[in-house]
């Protein structure tokens, strides 16, 4: 019922020249950037990881999640509780641990929201998702309104032998550049395994798909498990750059900021969600950062800029950038620029 | 619990069952007849609420700042429908999404602007402001009771309009069989204009009513939509009928939850729309 139309799922040839410009420019970058813009283009690769772990809901099977950032919220608050106070917990099993707490929680929430489709899908995903935002705000003893901090960095040691320190913020913005390819990589195998036919053939004709043989509450559940899990890790890696977890970060504020990078980069193929993750988390800092303007501080208002910004999107270029592409004979100029704008 | 406690609280519970389904039965028509997701739809009730605490100092009355309020609502509803939603209603349900998250955003901001970021109060009308006497000590708000009352007569009123007028007959075509509708002479068009403003008026209305309880302030209609969704999500898309008693039994469980499981009471809700959804995935009244 939706999203059949531009799902690029192949590549322009183009488009991987400028994308693969982009990594270089990302791999070389602290080479030359501020502390500042290091630790910016960390938390856009971190949301990178988020949308395209949602694309494969939103873009490759056809479910639109708006409650997405629950997952990506409770691997944070499962590394706040996991790391003592008085010294930082290994990398090595709180990363699993959280990952895999999301995942169980998507499992589970899972189980009900994939009995429905379309709009159904879309509003019981984001009351459960509130379900699980008012659990922690309304509970003290789980941080409340306020959130709780994240003393220490997980600490990667093996033995004694210490390969990296995630407390450095060069090593922390590879490691998530490194996260952030490892997830691409899977995700495109997948896209093409069977597996990952099966959910595109979902997308295109549920019912079809059940004619032929194929289980498709299972695939879409297994789906919807995996794409938390993934949230999951974004989640962790958010908690550890930033040190601090509240429950702002499961609303559906949030959830509704992953399908807008989703969209604005192009659905199905998770170079887009990359894409536009960065264009979307690049385009918040412009708009929170406008000057004062006489008596009026345009930046205070951003969520006016925002919301003109989406409002104009769906209604002109409903597609995104990589829809443009592909409306315009997949011509090679306009995608990939925003992944290297400094 | 006592009888006059549970009578109290049986009360209450109607009374937000009822406050509900205003909101919902406008989200639910407007989804059953043109086909539109609209998460902006707690920011009508926000307007309606900010609406009825500036009119109602401004004229003095807050009955008159209804009445002016609803009007300015529906043409609000009228003109945000002619701008922008009638571009959309067959457009997939992701564009819907995120036009209407869009919405919430500039309709925050927005307020921001005009209102401020201040919670507000608005008083009860002095007609309104005495109490009935249950016990001794218990007794129950008349103003509660005169939002039972507004909300029953708007169901009823919405009900004479769908069911026995020629308007009501018209949108019930048109929700049916949209081209049928038109061929024979129906302006679709305008139906779905007047059904959205509806909508709109309806939430805007809920948000004035309400005013006085629950008070006016940032963000407020976003947990009145999470609320609707649920009701919607119970009753089963496009039923007015079903939006009702799902309404009604998320008025019951959420005042009961909050009283006998205080501890639980957030959840209680998500719990009863989980059971619906294992047992009808498609609502209790799926048209």
């Amino acid at each position: 019922m939706s999203a059949q139309k531009s799902n690029l799922e192949i590549l322009p040839r183009g488009v991987q020249v400028t994308l693969a410009l982009g990594l270089v420019a990302l791999v070389a970058f602290p080479f030359t950037g501020t502390d500042y813009y290091i630790q910016m283009l960390t938390r856009m690769m971190i949301m990178a990881i988020f949308a395209m772990s949602l694309d494969l809901l939103q873009g490759v099977t056809g479910l639109v999640s708006l409650g997405h950032a629950a997952y990506f919220g409770l691997a944070g608050y499962a590394l706040a509780f996991m790391m003592p106070q008085g010294e930082p917990a290994s990398l090595w099993w709180t990363l699993p641990a959280a990952v895999l707490a999301s995942g169980l929680a998507a499992l589970v929430i899972g189980f009900f929201v994939v009995r429905t489709h379309g709009i159904y899908f879309i509003m019981v995903t984001m009351a459960f998702a509130q379900m699980v935002f008012y659990l922690f705000f309304d509970n003290r003893a789980l941080g409340g309104s306020d959130g709780l901090y994240i003393n220490f960095k997980p600490d990667a040691s093996v033995a004694g032998w210490v390969p990296f320190d995630l407390d450095s913020k060069r090593t922390m913005y590879y490691f998530t550049l490194g996260a952030m390819l490892v997830v691409y990589v899977f995700l495109r195998r997948l896209l093409w395994s069977p597996f990952g036919r099966a959910l595109a053939g979902i997308r295109v004709n549920e019912h079809r798909m059940r004619a032929m043989g194929f289980g498709t509450f299972g695939y879409k559940l297994a789906a919807f498990t995996l794409a938390g899990s993934l949230a999951g890790l974004a989640g962790y890696l958010w908690g550890t750059q930033t040190g601090y977890i509240n429950p702002e970060l499961m609303g559906f504020q949030m959830s509704a900021h992953a399908i807008m990078m989703v969209i604005l980069g192009g659905m199905g193929n998770f170079a887009g969600a990359i894409v536009g993750a960065f264009a979307f988390e690049y385009l918040l800092h412009v708009f929170k950062d406008l000057p004062q303007l006489g008596s009026v501080n345009l930046g205070k208002h951003w969520q006016l800029w925002m919301g003109l910004f989406i409002v104009l999107l769906v209604t002109f270029a409903p597609r995104g950038l990589l829809g443009l592409v592909e409306r315009f004979g997949m011509g090679k100029e306009k995608t990939g620029g925003e992944s290297h704008h400094e | 619990m006592d009888l006059a406690n549970f009578f109290i609280q049986l009360l209450n519970s109607v009374q937000y069952g009822l406050l509900l389904f205003m909101l919902a039965a406008g989200l639910t028509l407007i989804f059953g007849i043109m086909g539109v997701v609209n998460l902006a739809h707690g920011s009508f009730y926000m307007l309606g609420a900010y609406l009825a605490w500036s009119l109602s100092s401004l004229l003095g009355s807050l009955g008159l700042a209804i009445i002016v309020g609803a009007l300015l609502a529906v043409a609000f509803g009228f003109a945000l429908e002619w701008l922008l939603f009638r571009h959309f209603y067959k457009r997939d349900h992701l564009d819907q999404v995120l036009l209407t998250f869009g919405l919430i955003y500039i309709f925050e901001e927005l307020r921001s602007i005009v209102w401020g970021d201040d919670v507000h109060g608005v008083p009860i009308p002095e007609l309104l402001s005495a109490s009935v006497p249950l016990t001794e000590n218990l007794a129950y708000p008349v103003y509660r009771l005169f939002m039972s009352g507004v909300c029953i007569a708007l169901a009823l009123g919405l009900y004479g309009l769908i069911s026995k007028t020629r308007l009501g007959m018209k949108i019930r075509a048109g929700a049916f069989n949209r081209d049928m509708a038109e061929s024979l002479g129906i302006n679709i068009k305008l139906i779905h204009a007047v059904v959205f403003a509806l909508g709109v008026g309806l939430a805007a209305v809920a948000g004035m009513i309400a005013a006085p309880i629950a008070s006016v302030y940032p963000n407020m209609g976003a947990q009145v939509l999470i609320m609707c969704f649920v009701v919607v999500v119970i009753g089963g898309i496009g039923s007015v009928r079903g939006a009702l008693i799902a309404a009604l039994l998320v008025g019951l469980v959420d005042t009961f939850g909050k009283v006998l499981l205080p501890q639980m009471a957030g959840m209680l809700i998500y719990m009863l729309m989980a059971a619906v959804l294992l047992w009808k995935p498609e609502g209790l009244f799926k048209q």
